[in-house]
Parts: C-alpha cells; structure tokens; sequence
C-alpha cells in the first residue's frame, strides 16, 4: 500500500478516535461510555502505530498526526462528521467497522511484511469493536431513526474504500451503489476539529515537549 | 463455627462497625446508617461522573499522541468508576436513574473541585496530579469501610488510580522542564487549584462528632486527610520550584501543617450547586440524559 | 428489579480460581459481555470472566450448628498431655 494510503487509513483513525472520545461522559449509559473510550484508544493507538510505520525510525508520529494543514490530511469525510446523537454515532460505527473490515483483510496481504503484520495486529483489535457494533446494530436495527441515519451515511461509507472493495461493502451491508462521497476532499466540519486538536500544541514553539 | 450475628439494635451495630465488624446488602443496618451511606457513595459516584467533564475538552486538545491516549484512560476510570459506585447504591435500594435524575437536577451533590473551569494544559497536570492525590487519600480511608461491597469497589478503584497521578506528575514534569511559559502554565493552575484543594476534605469536624467516622464508613477524619495531602505533597510541589500560593503554610516541629484557613462557607455555596461551572455542566449532562432516553428504552427494557 | 444483573467472577491469571468481582446490569448476554469485559478486563486485569445472572444463583447461608461436632475436626483434638505421658513411659521424653 502506498504511503498516502497508508497515511489515509492512519488519518481515518484519528479523527474517528477524536469523534468517538466526544462522547466521553455523555453516552446513552456509563457502560457505553467506558466501551466508547476503549475504542477510541485503540483507533488512536491504531493511527499512532500506522504514522510510525510511515514516518520511519528517525520520524516523528506526533508531527505527522498534528502538524499538517487541515487540507493535507488524507481521512474519508465520513468520519470528520459531527454525530453527536446516538443513532447516527453507531451508524456510523457500524458502517465504517465493516469498510475498515474490508480494508484491513486486503492490507494482510500487502507485499511489504511491516504493513501487513500490522494490519494483521490491528485485525485483531478490531475484533471487538465489530462485535460491538454488530451487538448494537442488532439491537437499533428495527429503529426508524437508525435506518435513516445508515442510508443518510451511506455515500460517505463508500468513500472509505477505494472503488474495487466497494462491491464487498455493498454486499455486506445490503445497500445499492450510489454516487459516493470520495476522499479528498474535505468537509467543513474538518477545520474547527483541527483548530481544537492542535490548540494546546500549537501553542508552544514546534518540537517543545509535552 | 456459628455465624456472625448481625445484632438487631442501633447501640450494639454501632459497637460492632467500630470494632471493625463489616456488613453485606442483605444484613440489617439501623434506617441511619443506611440513609447516610446511600448519600455518601451517591455523592462519591456523582463526583466521578461530574470530574469527567472538566477533562473531557482536554482528550480532544491532547497535544501528543501519548497524552491523548493516557487522559482518554484515566477518564474512562474515572466514568468506569462512577458506573461501580452507581451499582453498590442501587443494591441498597436507590436505582441509578433516580440518581443520575437527582444530580442533573441539583438535588444531590458532588465535591468541589469539580464546580471549578478548567482553562489551560496547566490544568490537566494539576488535576491529574494533586486533585487525584487529594482523592486517593480520600479513598484508602474507605478501604475498611463497615459496607463490605464499598469497600470491595474502593479496592479496585484504587487500584486503577495509581497510574493517574504518575501520569499527572509525568505531564506537570514535562512543562516545568520545557519553556519558561509552560513553567507559567503550571505555576498559574497551581494558583488557582489551591484553594479548591484545601477545601477538598471537608471542613475540619473532629473525627468524634462526625457520623461518617462514628458509622466506620471512613476511617479517618477530614483534617487527618488534609494533614496527609499536605505531608505527601508540599514537598513534591516545591522541589519542582513551584510555589504553593499560601504565605502562612508551614510545618510546626510537631509536625502539624498550618494554612490559612480555607473559607467553609465558601465551599458550602458551592457543594450546594453554585459553583462557577455548576449550572452548566448539570445542564450539559441534562441535556444528553434527555435525548438519549430513546436509547435506554431501546436497550434496558426488553 | 426490572433490569436483569450479571453477577461476573473473574479469574485473575491462569491457575487461580474464578472469584466473584462485581455486577453489570444488562439485557442480554451480548450486552453482559461486552460491558464487563470493559469494566473487567480493560486493563488487563482478568484472562477469564464468568457472567452469571443474579436469579441463577442460589444463595446458601444457614447451617445447623446444635450439637458438638467437634469430633470431626482439628480443634476437636488436643493430644499434647498425652503425648507427654507416652513418652514418659516409654522413656523417651527428651527435653521439652
């Protein structure tokens, strides 16, 4: 895989781990809330592990996760969204834990044996949080609400894979191909999370230790 | 070997807590002591579940990787921990609905440093640091408490908290050595957490005349508390060549720290929901208890 | 209690036994599950979890204790005097 796919699965988990820590202390129940946070972590600790691979051993993970301009980061729309009701939140779980499925598998099988050792690790990770999402989407699927927020998500769901793993998606969660909303660009929701994100550590001079 | 009697009479249960005698949910305990209990784990749980929002606006401003993950955790303690307090009050008697419904509608109460704004990174390493500390004191004082379930859950709480004021120092330490303006930030937060701190064990009542030590539910005395943070930690602040922002701190020759008297009613204002950030962090969790009500009904009713 | 609790036993590392470490309320064994080995298992705490619901455990707490049963265990044997005096006899009572 190429570094700016790499760079693009690594961008994804880091703002879908920033997205799904907004729920920290405000999730349907205290159990979810606990559940939410370890999966935040992991795709955190996902994106970390994927933006060492990238900037190598003389690298920094930190400068390629936080340094960059809003418009060089390589994330799918879907998950720069602000989701901040439950229904569209495990929609979107649930839709992008099926693409990264998806995405992953193929990853296992890249040529280069770091990339697909690390693929192989995440894998396993993400074992529970697709337990966890199918958990709830057995759970909401009846729900009107819920429905509607998986097709209002769908375009974006699309736009995580490149266009020969869609049909794999499409079949999975039993929708139709629409026109789907690509990476590479932005939505407008991108910039005032980056603003957040990096305020702390722009604060200081580049390379000052935190 | 006979079974422990639990005894039947207020006078001979007091006598059996303070000789160290524990009790389980289904033992009688005199009307009392179960009142007071429910409202001190109660607070207890609403104060972890209130600590999280100073902190959370922090996780997404983290400014390295490792630091995000680290807050991350240490606030899913702290909501893991109000999920296990919340289920000790429950099985005695009070479900967690009625509580989480008390608290956003400022009928309970939860302690003082979480009525506080947090406004800088400074913060985070304070709070981590010596809002935790004053905590764990708080917390090991519970470990032999006369209500063996809390008891239990204090050990594991405990348990999770030892990384949270490492990770604390870790995040002060690293600003105290870094720029002249991230010293400032630390010295700035310290300034301003010191009084919540002082207030944070409770007016000095002594041990004798305070029914959460006479019932055996703490085993130690607000003051005693104090006198420990201040032991444990003056020394830690001021080898980083901080200053604690109290002119009249000192140790005497008996060991006995004086301060400045912390301003109890002040504290009392605030316990009783006035503080600066009360209002709108209650309506906050309000606010999200109320469009989320559809998920509950979703979830736990079937 | 209109919500079914999940009382969870924990195994803390392999070859001790399972011992019983808190509750989770739930719906379901899916959810159960999910949720305690969050609140269980997140920091690596347990290899194993048990998750029982509450109403499937059968409390046992009294039992007759009327008459001298003694005999049936070890505070029911003092053979010190005893000893003493056999080996007097044989002659082989050392010092002390």
């Amino acid at each position: 895989m190429n570094e700016q796919a790499l760079l693009g699965l690594a961008d994804d988990e880091l703002v879908l781990g920033w997205r799904d820590s907004e729920w920290t202390g405000i999730a349907p129940m205290l159990e979810e809330d606990v559940a939410f946070s370890s999966i935040a972590q992991n795709e955190i600790g996902h994106a970390r592990a994927v933006y060492e691979l990238v900037a190598g051993p003389e690298g920094d993970a930190d400068a390629l996760a936080f340094d960059r301009k809003p418009e060089e980061y390589r994330c799918a729309p879907l998950v720069e969204l602000h989701l901040l009701d439950w229904a569209r939140t495990i929609a979107r779980r649930w839709l992008y834990e099926t693409a990264d499925e998806i995405r992953i598998t193929a990853l296992k099988d890249d040529s280069d044996t770091a990339v697909a050792g690390l693929a192989a690790k995440i894998d396993r990770e993400e074992a529970y949080h697709r337990m966890h999402a199918e958990m709830w989407h057995e759970r909401l699927g009846g729900e009107p609400r819920f429905r509607a927020a998986v097709e209002e998500l769908w375009p974006y769901a699309l736009g995580v894979l490149p266009g020969e793993l869609r049909g794999e998606l499409m079949s999975r969660v039993g929708l139709a191909e629409v026109d789907a909303i690509e990476r590479g660009t932005h939505t407008e929701e991108l910039e005032p999370l980056w603003q957040e994100m990096t305020m702390v550590r722009r604060s200081a001079p580049a390379g000052a230790q935190w | 070997m006979a079974a422990v009697e639990i005894p039947r009479d207020e006078q001979a249960f007091l006598e059996y807590v303070q000789s160290g005698g524990q009790i389980e949910t289904a033992d009688w305990m005199p009307d009392d002591y179960r009142a007071k209990l429910i409202k001190f784990i109660e607070m207890h749980g609403n104060s972890e579940l209130m600590g999280v929002l100073p902190e959370r606006e922090w996780i997404l401003r983290a400014p390295t990787l490792q630091r995000k993950l680290a807050l991350t955790a240490k606030v899913q303690d702290e909501v893991g921990h109000a999920q296990l307090i919340y289920r000790v009050v429950e099985d005695l008697g009070k479900p967690r609905e009625q509580c989480l419904a008390d608290l956003v509608d400022g009928k309970a109460k939860f302690h003082n440093v979480f009525h506080y704004p947090t406004k800088t990174w400074g913060d985070v390493g304070v709070i981590a640091w010596l809002v935790d500390a004053a905590a764990i004191i708080s917390q090991k004082a519970l470990l032999k408490c006369s209500y063996a379930p809390y008891a239990r859950i204090m050990k594991k709480i405990c348990w999770e908290e030892s990384f949270h004021i490492l990770h604390g120092r870790d995040v002060i330490l690293a600003m105290v050595t870094g720029t002249p303006a991230q010293f400032e930030l630390v010295q700035e937060a310290l300034d301003r957490w010191w009084g919540p701190l002082m207030q944070f064990h409770g007016n000095p009542i002594p041990k004798g005349e305070d029914p959460m030590y006479l019932w055996r539910i703490k085993s130690q005395g607000n003051e005693e508390a104090r006198q420990q943070f201040l032991d444990g930690y003056v020394p830690q602040i001021r080898e980083l060549g901080l200053t604690v922002p109290d002119s009249k701190l000192r140790k005497r020759d008996d060991g006995v720290w004086e301060y400045t008297e912390p301003d109890w009613d002040e504290l009392k204002h605030v316990v009783t929901g006035h503080g600066p950030r009360t209002e709108e962090r209650l309506a906050f969790r309000r606010g999200f208890l109320e469009r989320e009500q559809w998920v509950r009904d979703a979830v736990l009713a079937a | 209690m209109s919500h079914p609790v999940w009382e969870v036993f924990r195994k803390e590392r392999r070859g001790q036994p399972f011992e019983h470490a808190g509750s989770v309320v739930a719906p379901d064994a899916d959810f159960a599950e999910a949720w305690a080995r969050e609140q269980y298992g997140r920091r690596g705490e347990s290899v194993a979890l048990w998750l029982v619901p509450r109403d499937a455990i059968r409390d046992v707490e009294d039992w007759a204790d009327e008459f001298d049963l003694k005999y049936r265990r070890v505070d029911g044997y003092s053979i010190k005097a005893r000893l003493k005096e056999a080996r007097e006899r044989a002659g082989t009572a050392g010092p002390g």
